[in-house]
């Protein structure tokens, strides 16, 4: 039986009209009733209410720990930079070191010992006069408390003392030489302020605001996950940055966050770590959008297990043993194609792999003479496996030693899409090899790798300006003491020859003479075969011409702007004469939404009326 | 949990169209009867008793993640072994594991829910931070869906088969089996960011515009809960849609409803005081359910929006992975499930009294 039919006919047209009209007013009453016209759209990003000059930037990664001591996370450490001065800082130019919070240094005749001249003309925040004892304080507090230690602990391992003789003069003893020491990448803190804090390893730096600090900008608010906000700091020695403040918005979703650009909610987009060929490709063109495409500081690469070890000796992992024949190594690397890769995975926004440090670092960059050059060459790849002993067997496959066909391991990031289409390929390529690919994508890469277990995996570094950090990843130092400790290695490279080159690089005062080394350092690394640089990947990111007039890029012929060495590009950020159109624009989008907002909000009060009158009616029948 | 509420309802709706209470409204709030407290006390003494084997299992589920924690926490970092042992026990990870677990217990039980790996602060005011922009976006979305659910599934049973019916139905079932964040992706473009002449109207993400007070801060923050508050409804109201409107189609050929019309009652009054009483008892459990989820969040959706929900945070939790902060949200969500199916179960007699005899 129909019941629809048996009940439903005689009020059918009615009600539908009634419960259609109920339910549309409802929704849009409240959609409308959020869309309120007295607050009609976002705030945009360039300009606020009172004429307040706001930079904008989208951000995705979390704030680890407003500390100094604690954070290490790129978004976190780009803040210090803007809020604490360092002892130097790094031109935008060229990346050669300039004065930051100190204007001089010098070392002593044994190399041991360095004097830092103290600027007077920088002061705290809250009015107190920055001196050599803020900074003879951090360094102190770093190498004396665990918890200080936490993020920067290796710049102060190899300290003796560091006094504060006057207000202006920094000492600095070494228990032995060390080019880095214009290199100190470590906030300054104010002393007077700290000294108060009683557990570092606890203490966030997120709840008093404003935080107390001597950058150009004033960290004037912070709530996770939503956004941190920077106040001008018009005091700053260098001068007041041109915008009056600087808002870090968070986008969890990459997609979002190239919308909130192209509204111009947003002045500034980086991705993480850049926008993708497809996001950069549609950014193109937009009016009022300028896409940067930047020689990046990452370089990408393959790295393979070098039969990983403790230092004590003690094997780590289960890597493939046939990687540590030196001719397998290069052989898998020629079989590279490294062409393909930047064009087709990359899509054009990256640069062919060479040496280890990237070649915006041109005092550092080094590239394989032909002789030299693992060139793709499918054919040399073959020869040398069988001149290794690994021959196909009956079935086309490349055996092992233990007569086991070859199937590496490779580590790769799950999150990172790059990682699965370069795998692909390398399956492809040594497939034709004869040797099998596993491709182990993880969200968690970490434990496998530092376990050793593991036979390839894809590796990339951000290098700064001074490349004693990823140089010192693959000394024998770097280890780790035992297979249950962490060591500050990368892939367990471990070769005395390399090691001695680091060790004559960190005691050349000479930067031309230590740049030379650092290039016969490459030039070991690249022989060894343990890490195949195949692309420098471009920092991809876009910003609003509407917005921000100009900007410092860095190197500044041609640089990225997001996670600079320095403050360079939000301190130097220009707003556009017209800035204020994103005003206007919301204006006019408030004026629509509220017209909008407002008649959809008396009709469906309207219809509410209506409906409850009727049904009353009905009711009394 | 959710079996007990399940069947319950099941029975309580079919049999109810065997033996109706004359009065439609008599239906809703019958007599409790004298076995009830033992019927509570059963439910709140399993209630106790899941809470506690998910107290065990967030334990030690997440103990069998293969790797060291402290290495976990700081991503491969340089260590020295003086700050791995303090790292350790900052932890309690040096402890053995019946002390870190009976520590846990003692913790988890005082409302402590450990650190934070990658925000070096307490779970539980990450946590708390969160809850209350969670609850704003999914209670808001959930009250929503939830009329809109029973009210369009009450009239689409009783058209059945009608234009209307099909149309609803379809689109319900549409809706439903979108993915949130590509539907929210799609209204950042069109509602967001505006297409061709029309304005984007709605902010692309996020919670608040930022240096708002008072009551501006309160109209920005709803300014920014419209699209995130309709991806959720359009994607949840149908499943609410299709119980109440099955729930329903089982009611309408029972015989009380031709006696109560055959009284001479208007359609409407059938519908409303008789049928629909009778039918919300699956719907019931539906919502409970849902209330329960609703602390949970929505992953998906949060992250679009950049809502800083407990969502998000367990998205990111788990991309670190952080695991007391993972452990923490599992060990909250799982709660909030239990209680909320404990509570179903308590109001169950309350709709239909032979529920708890």
């Amino acid at each position: 039986m129909d019941t629809n039919d048996q009940y439903g006919v005689r009020h059918r047209t009615p009600g539908r009209i009634r419960f259609v009209v109920a339910a549309g007013a409802a929704a849009l009453t409240l959609t409308a009733g959020l869309a309120t016209p007295l607050n009609p759209a976002p705030h945009r990003a360039g300009a606020a209410d009172d004429g307040t000059k706001v930079l904008t930037v989208a951000v995705a990664q979390s704030v680890d720990s407003l500390s100094p001591f604690l954070a290490v996370r790129l978004l976190s450490t780009s803040i210090h930079r803007l809020t604490y001065e360092y002892l130097t800082n790094y031109d935008a130019e060229d990346n050669h070191v300039v004065p930051g919070l100190a204007t001089a240094w010098e070392s002593s005749p044994d190399k041991l010992t360095w004097t830092y001249t103290i600027r007077s003309d920088s002061m705290w925040s809250d009015g107190e006069r920055v001196t050599a004892e803020d900074a003879a304080w951090t360094f102190n507090t770093m190498m004396n408390d665990p918890g200080a230690a936490t993020a920067s602990g290796s710049f102060v391992a190899n300290f003796e003392e560091v006094t504060a003789p006057g207000p202006t003069e920094l000492v600095i003893r070494l228990k032995k030489p060390q080019a880095t020491m214009t290199a100190l990448d470590v906030p300054i803190v104010p002393k007077h302020v700290w000294e108060k804090v009683d557990d570092f390893s606890e203490f966030n730096n997120d709840e008093g605001f404003p935080v107390v600090g001597n950058g150009p900008f004033v960290l004037t608010d912070y709530k996770a996950d939503s956004h941190v906000r920077l106040r001008a700091n018009k005091d700053f020695w260098r001068g007041a940055p041109k915008f009056d403040e600087l808002v870090f918005r968070y986008y969890k979703d990459q997609d979002a966050a190239v919308s909130a650009l192209r509204k111009g909610e947003v002045s500034f987009v980086a991705g993480s770590p850049s926008l993708t060929p497809a996001q950069a490709t549609s950014l193109k063109g937009e009016k009022n959008i300028r896409v940067n495409d930047a020689p990046g500081r990452r370089f990408y690469a393959l790295a393979t297990n070098p039969g990983a070890r403790a230092k004590n000796g003690e094997k780590i992992g289960d890597g493939h043993p046939s990687l540590l024949d030196r001719r397998v190594r290069h052989a898998l690397f020629m079989a590279v194609d490294r062409k393909t890769l930047i064009d087709k995975v990359f899509q054009g926004h990256a640069v062919e792999g060479a040496g280890y440090i990237p070649p915006r670092f041109s005092d550092y960059f080094w590239e394989p003479s032909p002789e030299q050059e693992l060139a793709y060459d499918t054919a040399e790849a073959a020869r040398l496996l069988d001149r290794a002993g690994y021959r196909k067997n009956g079935d086309g496959r490349r055996v092992g030693k233990d007569g086991e066909p070859i199937d590496y391991r490779v580590l790769c990031h799950a999150t990172d899409p790059n990682d699965k289409a370069v795998g692909q390929y390398l399956q492809e390529w040594w497939g034709d090899l004869g040797i099998g690919v596993t491709l182990n994508c993880l969200d968690n890469v970490t434990d496998p790798w530092l376990a050793g277990e593991y036979d390839l995996a894809f590796d990339g570094w951000s290098v700064n300006p001074d490349p004693d950090f990823v140089l010192s990843l693959h000394t024998c130092a770097a280890l780790p003491a035992t297979p249950e400790e962490t060591g500050a290695t990368d892939n367990f490279i471990c070769d005395r020859t390399y090691d001695e080159l680091y060790a004559r690089q960190l005691a050349e005062y000479d930067a031309g003479k230590r740049a030379d080394i650092v290039r016969q350092m490459e030039s070991r690394l690249y022989d060894l075969g343990y890490m195949n640089v195949m692309a420098y990947p471009n920092a991809v990111e876009a910003y609003r011409t509407d917005h921000i007039e100009s900007i410092t890029t860095m190197p500044a012929r041609a640089g990225n702007i997001y996670g600079q060495d320095g403050y360079w590009s939000w301190w130097s950020a220009v707003p556009a004469a017209d800035s204020g159109d994103g005003d206007g624009g919301s204006s006019s989008t408030g004026v629509v939404v509220g017209i909008v907002a407002g008649v959809v909000v008396l009709a469906g009060l309207g219809a509410i009326a209506a409906v409850r009158r009727r049904a009353t009616a009905e009711d009394r029948e | 949990m959710t079996s007990d509420a399940t069947s319950a309802s099941a029975g309580g709706g079919t049999e109810a169209a065997a033996g109706p209470p004359k009065d439609g409204p008599a239906a809703v709030g019958g007599r409790v009867t004298t076995a009830y407290p033992r019927y509570v006390a059963g439910k709140v003494a399993g209630a106790a008793v899941s809470l506690l084997a998910v107290l065990v299992t967030s334990f030690f589920l997440f103990r069998l993640i293969p790797g060291d924690p402290v290495k976990f926490m700081t991503g491969g970092r340089q260590v020295s072994a003086e700050q791995l042992a303090m790292y350790r026990e900052q932890f309690g990870l040096d402890l053995p594991l019946w002390q870190q677990f009976t520590d846990y217990c003692g913790k988890a039980l005082t409302g402590d829910l450990g650190t934070s790996y990658q925000f070096n602060a307490p779970v539980v005011d990450r946590m708390g931070e969160a809850l209350p922009n969670t609850l704003l976006l999914t209670g808001t979305a959930f009250v929503l869906y939830t009329v809109l659910g029973v009210v369009l599934g009450t009239r689409s049973a009783w058209r059945h088969g009608r234009l209307g019916d099909r149309i609803g139905t379809g689109l319900a079932l549409t809706l439903y089996s979108l993915p949130s964040f590509w539907l929210g992706l799609l209204l950042i473009i069109t509602l967001s960011v505006g297409i061709g002449p029309l304005p984007g109207l709605f902010p692309t993400g996020g919670m608040e515009s930022g240096g708002e007070e008072g009551f501006a801060y309160v109209l920005d923050v709803a300014h920014h809960l419209v699209l995130p508050v309709v991806t959720l409804v359009a994607v949840e109201y149908g499943q609410t849609l299709l119980v109440t409107r099955a729930a329903l189609l089982d009611e309408m050929g029972s015989d009380y409803l031709t006696t109560a019309r055959a009284k001479g009652l208007r359609d409407d009054l059938v519908r409303r005081r008789h049928a629909v009483p009778n039918a919300l008892l699956p719907t019931v459990t539906l919502i409970f359910i849902n209330l329960g989820r609703t602390v949970a969040g929505v992953i998906l959706v949060e992250t679009v929006f950049s809502w800083p929900g407990l969502g998000g945070l367990f998205y990111q939790a788990l991309s670190v992975p952080d695991l007391p902060l993972v452990q923490g949200l599992f060990l909250v969500f799982a709660a909030a499930v239990i209680v909320m199916n404990t509570l179903a179960d308590l109001v169950y007699p309350l709709f239909d009294p032979r529920v708890g005899r």
